[in-house]
């Protein structure tokens, strides 16, 4: 993308009307320190040098672009798998908390603080403290602690220290309070690595710049292998929006590109139990962004619902707010039911067990239709190795 | 127009000024709790609009505001349930919440609101004052509501003479680096902080608030700024014991 973009922050941190830094005082000189370096950071020789570095040796990038070839004829047309399931610890979260690690040195920072739904950015998180012998502290909601343990071992065997989130609905955006709140109380030594492309400006457009690592090399790839650089059309799932914003970021400006955005309607789009956030959502202020969000009449932040954890988020990036509201991107959902056929699918056809939050983006598939010259690049976020509990119900391997 | 609150700081000093939580324990305590505290002599009142996700506050908020919620609080009844609060209560009162609520109310209404209940001023704890500048300022002023900004130890001195230039109200001053809560003692080094903003010499007068809950922290702030603002340690104080020893907790502050 051209340094400027018509969907580029502005000088103020927004994107037309949506992001903004909505922070308590207390934030503010946090936030500050950040939004006035990470530009001049991450520009660095140096820092680029060692970022790149640690994604190809450490990381395992670049991430293969794979032709699906059994998934294609199925479905009449050219489809691309973005392999960010191969990546170390499992998902495109590592492409993240590796730059921010980087950022946070930087500043001189000592310990590391993180929130996590499913426990694929704590442990993504656990991953790159431990790398740089780091203390790492992450907020996890009682309830996602319960039902996600593998992952929780995961984290302190990389020596993290999980605290529960007791407050509200114990889930993932209450992390978010906590680790907020922590940060509060430690405002001059520690360093909050945000999951997403959410929260206050800087975090969504620094996090869309490490994540951009994605589009980049998709458009290399398909260079090489399809000899047009421009796909007809991306899809990837959508929770906070960082493996979208990751997939779609360099070819945002490309209006011949569609661009897809799946969300995640859980039992049903107006089931009371979703996470469809475009949909359901209304404008307002989460986690110091104004995006769209789902809230009650009263403004009070609603507990949405999906089979997988890492997408219920009651909010979206407003980077995503901005791209559905403008029309540049195209968002649409799929329901439990829909992902899980799609984890089968993709295991028959291909022999990949996607994680459960990349199978909504592959749900999409059956719900349009492409004509047989179209290459459609699918972004795998993730690997199903975390989900395997919820694949041993749903499937009925159980004794 | 007349300023309630910048008159309240001329005629008293060490003032003190409580905030307790709208719709708690009780969902109609609201103008109860109101009056109470006027009649034991407390100079100023921070009504607090209950969050789902109040970022910048501690357990005892936390939960108030949640017990609130589940009450049925949301800003239309606490209007409805302030309507004539000014046939019987003089000091200023302020409405205390996060942003979006009073959004999804749309501001201009919640602004105009206030005026026609005789509501002061707002604290919008994650409204940056930036922001407020850039987008809201207008809608403040057209209604004659003061909006109070908050300093921490972290805030510069740039910074804080800035927000002085704009305050209508008063400064809001964060005792520690932390989220709202009882501590017993102020740390070592708050002081120094009390004693680098008082040198400022700033033309608004300042409150000190999170943190202060008993006598010591009381006169302390007292030392060092026109007075301070109670929040947590009245809450817990309700939920210890009701409504009819409201009394009782704030005789320790005379
Ligand atoms: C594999 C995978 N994909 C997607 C997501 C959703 O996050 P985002 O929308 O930020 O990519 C998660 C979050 O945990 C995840 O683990």
């Amino acid at each position: 993308m051209k340094e400027k973009s018509k969907f580029s922050v502005d000088s103020k941190g927004f994107y037309g009307e949506y992001g903004g830094a909505f922070i308590p005082e207390l934030l503010y000189p946090n936030v500050k320190e950040l939004e006035e370096n990470y530009l001049h950071i991450m520009k660095e020789e140096q820092f680029q040098k060692d970022f790149l570095a640690l994604l190809k040796d450490y990381v395992g990038r670049p991430t293969p672009l794979y032709f699906a070839k059994r998934l294609s004829s199925k479905y009449g047309c050219k489809i691309y798998l973005k392999r960010e399931d191969l990546n170390h610890t499992g998902a495109h979260k590592v492409n993240n908390t590796i730059g921010q690690i980087l950022v946070a040195q930087k500043l001189g920072k000592k310990r590391i603080i993180a929130e996590t739904g499913a426990g694929q950015h704590g442990v993504a998180t656990a991953t790159a403290c431990a790398l740089m012998g780091l203390e790492c502290i992450v907020y996890m909601g009682e309830v996602d602690i319960a039902r996600q343990a593998p992952n929780v071992a995961r984290m302190k065997m990389l020596g993290a220290k999980v605290i529960a989130a007791t407050s509200g609905s114990k889930t993932l955006k209450d992390a978010t309070n906590e680790a907020i709140r922590d940060w509060i109380n430690n405002p001059t030594d520690t360093y909050y690595i945000i999951g997403s492309v959410v929260g206050p400006h800087p975090y969504p457009d620094m996090v869309a710049r490490f994540q951009s690592v994605i589009s980049q090399e998709m458009k290399q790839q398909l260079l090489t292998q399809t000899g047009n650089e421009l796909p007809s059309c991306i899809i990837a799932c959508i929770g906070g929006g960082s493996n979208a914003a990751g997939a779609f970021y360099h070819f945002l400006d490309n209006e011949d590109v569609e661009l897809v955005a799946v969300e995640a309607s859980g039992k049903g789009i107006h089931s009371g139990e979703s996470a469809a956030t475009m949909v359901l959502g209304s404008d307002g202020i989460i986690h110091a962004s104004k995006t769209k969000l789902m809230q009650t009449k009263d403004g009070q932040i609603i507990e949405p619902y999906s089979i997988s954890a890492g997408l219920d988020y009651p909010g979206i990036g407003p980077l995503h707010a901005h791209l559905g509201e403008s029309g540049r991107a195209k968002f649409v959902s799929a329901t439990d039911d829909e992902a899980l056929s799609a984890v089968r699918e993709l295991c028959e056809l291909e022999g990949i067990i996607p994680a459960l939050e990349s199978a909504h983006a592959l749900a999409y598939l059956p719900k349009t239709s492409f004509n047989t010259n179209d290459t459609v690049v699918i972004n795998l976020s993730g690997r199903g190795d975390k989900d395997l509990s919820t694949y041993i119900n749903a499937f009925g391997y159980e004794q | 127009m007349s300023n309630r609150i910048k008159e309240q700081f001329k005629k008293k000093s060490n003032l003190l000024s409580i905030y307790f939580t709208a719709g708690y324990p009780k969902i109609d305590d609201t103008v109860d709790i109101i009056c109470r505290l006027e009649d034991c002599g407390v100079d100023m009142i921070e009504i607090g609009l209950p969050f789902s996700d109040p970022l910048a506050d501690g357990p005892v908020i936390q939960n108030s505001s949640e017990v609130s919620l589940a009450n049925g609080m949301n800003s239309e009844l606490l209007f409805k349930q302030l309507q004539g609060i000014r046939n019987r209560v003089d000091i200023p009162l302020l409405i205390m919440g996060y942003f979006n609520p009073i959004l999804q109310f749309g501001l201009e209404k919640f602004c105009s609101n206030c005026a026609s209940t005789g509501i002061d001023g707002l604290i919008i704890p994650d409204l940056p004052f930036e922001i407020y500048k850039d987008k809201y300022e207008q809608i403040f002023d057209i209604h004659g509501i003061h909006n109070t900004f908050l300093i921490t130890p972290q805030t510069s001195e740039k910074r804080i003479f800035e927000i002085d230039k704009w305050t209508t109200s008063f400064i809001y001053m964060v005792s520690t680096a932390s989220t709202t809560g009882i501590q017993q003692n102020f740390a070592t080094d708050t002081n120094a902080y009390f004693e680098r903003i008082n040198k400022l010499n700033l033309d608004s007068p300042a409150l000190i608030g999170f943190g202060i809950s008993n006598r010591a922290t009381f006169k302390t702030a007292c030392n060092f700024s026109q007075g301070a603002i109670i929040g947590s340690a009245f809450i817990k104080h309700l939920e210890n014991k009701g409504i009819n020893e409201i009394g009782s907790f704030v005789k320790n502050f005379s």
